[in-house]
């Protein structure tokens, strides 16, 4: 078997047995592995209707054909459970060099069932498999947590791991590994926690074979090119990383402020990745076989670590009303010991800061010392320390994501959430494709299930109204489809910016054998979409939960340059629905499924 | 009349931020950055108060321009 390592290693973790299983390569063909192939198997093996802390959920950690090979950016796994946030399937994506590992140990995917009666650590060195105690870390943080196990390993192994965020089952928990690298989003890292599972540490040994050896060198060679070539990933992310969209995020009139009550931050300069870059920045860090290097490493004061992407400043910086860059750092690094997802924390935050404008968190239920006024930078540092260790009332409630902090203060309302996972950094109200895209993803508020700010912002692969309605719907299933195949290959989404969708058929035929055409890779997103949708379905998230928070469908943006426009998603859902071949109530009809083989 | 330029990640090597140009009445983005001195291939996004902006349509007094170079992330 060629990309593929041909194994799964299924781990039982209430009585600490294990197994490896040959890898099913028909089915892996169709699915293509990491968020597809795992999410196949949870449609086969976990009931849609299980509890996220249940011990019949799963947890999968899938990598692609394309993990641990020399294709560019090419280290990514996902970690694919029931989401305790959503309720909906989750497949939550991470880089660094911890999935390659994993390949070179000669695994595919993971497969973590049951519950351990105690708190344990897997370490996987190639074929030998130990289940071991973790009473010594845990409650540790990831920085203490990675530093201690590295020494019970061979050397140069991977760490990932949950923090005392994921044991203490925070809905916004992350999966860390490397130290600050996050599957960040729909609370996969509590699920993690509540199998009483600590860390996977893993080292290996050999690498996946190639099918077309020099047919692959002329095709990496080619998409290096096309990387360095591009202005965004060849110029733009190395230099200034993620955070160079908060400029044009917030020129544009889009970037949410004070919970998206506004979207222009008049201080936005002040957390710019022009400042971070001018100010901050020790260095740049890449994944593994990545040549764009988008990560940062930044100092402020005493701590300094990994971050802050974009989402995270938006999230700690606007959302919040602040402007203090040191405070993002500082909140950044809590998120990454924590193990919480930055956007969930940042936003949670926001929202408990509305709740207290509109006096339903009273000044009496607030820690000493502490604040919810909009940019207290000080608080907000604490505030994300202590959700991660639910300490205090609203700290505990905080670890439950914005929508149950909202809904438990009695005005739901303020959670700025789809299916509730907190939304990103950019207002839907002026980017009209990006609203239908946050309503329909298959893990709630999102935006790299379908990056509709590259059309509708950059111009990339070509400039569209933002505007505009007509064409939306199907711009929106074509990038969700394509993301869907991206996220299932191993690579990094990034490298959508410069390599189209034959140079994705050519990277895949060249490491696998393969011969996808343009339209099959597409048909393959489109047949994990719809496989995501069906699981949804059957969990119970009615098609009616395709919807905004009710501010981005009727409340106009009041000023700046995006004045008076609101979502318009209900001129834009119909005929999503119709071209994703599902009824005109947002069911797959069965032709659709039998189509796509379902 | 007076526009307000203001520029963005690599184009500010060289320059300042934010620039007060005084134009001719007529005058357009591509004039603003022939004045500038900087090359059109090297302006990835344009806008004008904030929406999407072209190069030859005529600005008018008070108006902000703003231009960035090949961005991006997420």
């Amino acid at each position: 078997m060629h990309g593929y390592r041909g194994k799964i290693l299924r781990i039982n973790l209430s009585d600490h047995t294990f197994r490896t299983e040959p890898l099913d390569k028909e089915k892996a063909l169709r699915y293509i592995g990491g968020r597809g192939l795992g999410s196949k198997i949870m449609s086969e093996e976990v009931d849609p209707k299980v509890g996220a802390f249940d011990p019949e959920n799963k947890v999968i950690i899938a990598t692609g054909p394309l993990t641990g090979t020399p294709t560019p950016a090419g280290g990514r796994y996902m970690v694919v459970t029931k989401s305790p946030l959503t309720g909906t399937i989750a497949s939550s994506n991470s880089g660094g060099f911890w999935g390659s590992e994993l390949k070179f140990a000669g695994y595919d995917l993971l497969i973590l069932e049951g519950k351990s009666p105690k708190p344990v650590n897997i370490f996987i060195h190639d074929d030998e498999v130990t289940i071991r105690d973790a009473g010594h870390v845990w409650g540790k943080t990831t920085t203490e947590t990675t530093e201690a196990l590295v020494k019970e390993a061979p050397d140069k192994a991977k760490v990932l791991c949950i923090g005392p965020a994921g044991e203490k089952l925070s809905k916004i928990a992350a999966v860390m590994n490397d130290i600050n690298r996050a599957a960040g989003r729909s609370g996969v890292g509590a699920v993690v926690g509540s199998k009483n599972l600590k860390a996977i540490v893993v080292k290996g040994s050999s690498k996946p074979e190639i099918a077309q050896a020099e047919k692959l060198k002329e095709v990496v060679k080619q998409s290096r090119l096309k990387l360095k070539e591009n202005g965004v990933t060849g110029q733009g992310l190395p230099t200034y990383g993620t955070a160079v969209l908060v400029n044009i995020i917030n020129e544009s009139g889009v970037f949410p402020t004070n919970n998206f009550q506004t979207t222009y931050f008049d201080k936005a300069e002040n957390i710019s990745g022009e400042h971070l870059a001018e100010n901050f920045l020790i260095k740049r860090e890449s994944c593994f076989a990545c040549p764009i290097a988008c990560g940062r490493y930044t100092k402020a004061d005493d701590i300094e670590g990994g971050g802050p992407e974009y989402e995270t400043i938006w999230a700690f910086g606007a959302a919040c009303g602040v402007d203090d860059m040191k405070s993002v750092i500082k909140a950044n690094y809590w998120c990454n010991e924590m193990g919480m997802d930055t956007i969930s924390a940042g936003v949670t935050i926001a929202a408990a800061m509305e709740l207290y404008q509109r006096g339903k968190i009273k000044d009496e239920e607030i820690d000493e010392g502490l604040s919810l006024k909009w940019g207290d930078a000080a608080s907000m540092v604490e505030w994300t320390r202590k959700m991660g260790l639910r300490d205090g009332m609203v700290a505990d409630r905080m670890a439950e994501g914005s929508y149950r902090l909202a809904e438990s203060f009695g005005m739901p309302e303020v959670a700025m959430a789809v299916k509730k996972q907190e939304l990103p950094a950019y207002d839907p109200r002026g980017i009209r494709g990006q609203g239908l895209q946050y309503a329909t993803s298959n893990r709630g508020g999102c935006h790299v299930r379908g990056y509709m700010i590259s059309p509708e912002i950059l111009g990339l692969p070509e400039k569209l109204d933002r505007f505009a309605i007509d064409g939306k719907a199907e711009w929106v299933k074509i990038f969700q489809d394509l993301t869907a195949y991206i996220d299932s290959t191993g690579l990094c989404l990034f490298t959508s910016f410069a390599i189209d969708v034959k140079g994705y058929a050519d990277l895949l035929n060249a490491v696998v054998g393969t011969s996808f055409t343009d339209a099959e890779v597409l048909e393959s997103g489109d047949r994990i979409w719809n496989l995501e949708r069906d699981y949804n379905l059957k969990a119970g998230i009615d098609p009616s939960q395709d919807t905004l928070p009710k501010r981005l469908l009727k409340d106009p943006i009041p000023d700046g340059p995006s004045k008076g426009n609101v979502t318009r998603l209900e001129e834009m859902l119909p005929k999503y629905y119709e071209i994703r071949g599902w009824t005109e109530k947002g069911i797959p009809r069965a032709e659709t499924l039998e189509k796509l083989g379902i | 009349m007076v526009v307000t330029v203001r520029l963005f990640a690599t184009l500010r090597e060289g320059r300042d931020k934010v620039i007060q140009l005084e134009l001719d009445s007529g005058s357009t983005p591509g004039d603003v950055i022939d004045q500038l001195g900087i090359s059109q291939k090297d302006v990835a996004i344009l806008l004008v108060n904030g929406r999407d902006g072209q190069m030859d349509q005529v600005l008018s007094s008070q108006d902000t321009v703003s231009l960035f170079p090949p961005v991006g992330g997420g």
